[in-house]
């Protein structure tokens, strides 16, 4: 209702801010286009790989942004958690299981362990939620906020105990051969990773967007005493949006550890720094934002790393994608798709 | 202030026994009483209207018998079992439905969904789908909205869909918080024939209206409300012809 006036009102601003939008994209296809000259075949390769950590990073900015949707929480420990599932996918699979190369039974019991991790990160999750967050509902936003910072200490603390205070080198199951191409080597591992979350985004945005449930969250998310007049269990909702989360943070975990071969207890604290910056480049409580924002940041990640043409080059990573969440803190606050909001949860 | 002499309640009961009572609810915002001390009572088939200007405790008596407010003393019974104390969903259960102040709808989900929404709480697929041609009969402009999102809707069109969203529960007793708020004058007729179509159709119905004129014209029985207290209750053909009420609600010198 209120965003045709507050349009109206923006229209004289919007066009300046129009104008460096189109300059910003401008400089940006143009420095891709560098890139790809300067290097055709790193440039396909460094595309596929950055799609592939997209793709983790996706999954996990999803748990920010349904959180953040319902409850208005940016959970700081959900990058935690997903490290939690590193952690205990590695555990699982390479010391109980004792899986360690490349093999049918074992792509098998990778599947059996990544849904066994969604599980327990989804109570995890849940629990977390009704111990810590639950209680501060009615509380000013500072205290949950803090209070997930606390939770983040305690699940890294967790992580040390189970992981050690060092890296910890992990083997991984998926095929390590290569795909040719022409001239391009396509590591195989990448596209399995694309292959595994691309239907577990398809199937989150089926729920949320066409089951009973789905639509009970997308209500509480909405109007949270319109839900219960409706007699939706509003605590019940959040409760499915912190298991969903935290499934999702699950099986990125599994699958970050079977692409990087490490594990370490504070794996969580940058890689959801790096989510919790695609979740805002696509609009912190924007579900399908999320799943862009991840894409865009894996790439540009990748791009970056490449070196190639203008590209900084890895050093600078860390500085290009913190650089973009300042940027959109300020600039554009409600994410690249601005106040076209799609439907949050 | 004067009370009319009630109609002896025994005669209104006529024998049944009352499907919801409030019994002398105080409800607070914070430290400030917005109710203090109602008490109420609806009969199963009646309309039932609260009617008071602004800040008399009307929605707060409604958010309360939903159970989106607990009363800090008094209790809400509903077919004999207390209801107050129990959270908003498990009211909606037990079969109060409420289209609330300020309607309250989804708004960036479509019409479609705010109609199913409303009857997340039942199962019977057929009867749902029944129901939702029961509400385009009722309000056809719904029908042509159906892939809108809700908050694309007119305020009247909103309107409608509140009541639809509320009627799709099918609920035993219907709480309605202004519902002609916002609306033509022609639609608030619709609506009020509407009202009393649901109300023939066998659902227990309790109005909360600032425009008494219409309220007290469909309701059997009514209340008047000012800063958190009953000042008048009585059959609602009687308060119409009340000069206090004529004075106070209805512009009449």
């Amino acid at each position: 209702m209120s965003t045709v006036p507050a349009n109206l009102f923006r229209r004289p601003q919007l066009t300046l801010m129009q104008i460096l939008g189109y300059a910003v994209l401008a400089l940006a296809a143009f420095v891709v286009v560098v890139a790809f000259i300067d290097g055709p075949r790193t440039f396909v390769q460094v595309v596929v790989i950055g799609f592939s950590n997209g793709a983790l990073y996706a999954l996990i900015a999803l748990g920010y942004t349904m959180v953040y949707g319902i409850i208005e929480l940016i959970n700081f420990a959900h990058g935690d958690l997903f490290m939690l599932g590193s952690v205990l996918a590695a555990i699982f699979l390479e010391e109980r299981l004792n899986q360690t190369s490349s093999s049918a039974k074992a792509w098998m019991l990778l599947a059996v362990v990544m849904i066994a991790v969604m599980a327990l990160c989804a109570a995890f999750n849940v629990t977390i939620e009704k111990l810590a967050y639950r209680r501060l509902r009615n509380s000013p936003k500072l205290a949950p906020l803090i209070t997930a910072v606390g939770v983040s200490f305690i699940l890294q603390n967790i992580g040390i105990f189970m992981n050690g205070s060092a890296p910890h080198s992990r083997a991984s199951v998926l095929p390590q051969s290569s795909w040719h191409v022409g001239a391009i080597d396509i590591r195989l591992k990448y596209i399995v990773v694309v292959l595994v979350t691309a239907p577990l985004l398809l199937l989150m945005t089926w729920i949320v967007q066409k089951t009973r449930i789905g639509k009970a969250m997308r209500a509480t998310a909405q109007d949270r005493d319109a839900s219960l007049l409706m007699g939706i269990n509003v605590d019940k909702m959040i409760s499915y949006t912190f298991a969903l989360g935290g499934a999702l943070a699950g099986a990125a975990g599994t699958m970050f550890v079977q692409v990087n071969g490490t594990t370490r207890y504070d794996a969580g604290f940058r890689l959801g720094l790096i989510a919790f910056t695609s979740a805002v480049l696509g609009g912190v409580g924007n579900l399908l934002g999320a799943v862009i924002g991840g894409v865009l940041i894996g790439l540009i990640q990748g791009l970056n790393d490449s070196g190639l043409g203008f590209f900084p080059g890895q050093k600078w990573t860390q500085t290009v994608l913190f650089g973009i969440l300042i940027m959109m803190i300020i600039f554009r606050p409600g994410g690249i798709f601005g106040s076209h909001q799609q439907e949050k949860v | 202030m004067t009370s009319i002499d009630v109609t002896h309640p025994a005669s209104r009961a006529a024998g049944r026994d009352p499907m919801l009572t409030v019994d002398d609810i105080h409800v607070y915002y914070g430290n400030i009483a917005a109710v203090k001390g109602i008490s109420l009572t609806v009969f199963p088939g009646e309309i039932v209207t609260l009617i008071g200007g602004n800040g008399a405790g009307k929605s707060t008596t409604m958010r309360t018998i939903s159970g989106l407010l607990k009363p800090k003393r008094g209790e809400v019974h509903f077919e004999g079992k207390r209801i107050s104390g129990l959270k908003g969903h498990e009211v909606a259960e037990r079969g109060i439905a409420q289209s609330p102040e300020g309607r309250r709808i989804f708004g960036r989900m479509t019409v479609t969904e705010n109609l199913e929404l409303g009857a997340f709480l039942r199962r019977d697929k057929g009867a749902i789908a029944a129901d939702m041609d029961r509400v385009f009969e009722l309000f056809p402009r719904l029908k042509e909205r159906l892939v809108q999102k809700a908050g694309t809707l007119s305020g009247g069109e909103q309107q409608m869909l509140a009541m639809g969203r509320a009627l799709m529960a099918e609920p035993r007793l219907l709480l309605l918080d202004e519902p002609s708020m916002g609306l033509a004058p022609v639609l608030v007729e619709s609506v009020f024939e509407t009202i009393k179509k649901v109300n023939e159709q066998g659902t227990t119905v309790l109005l909360v209206e600032q425009n008494a004129l219409v309220a007290l014209n469909i309701a059997n029985h009514a209340y008047v409300l000012e800063t958190g207290r009953i000042i008048l209750e009585g059959p609602a053909k009687e308060l119409a012809h009340n000069d206090e009420v004529r004075k106070a609600y209805l512009g009449e010198d």
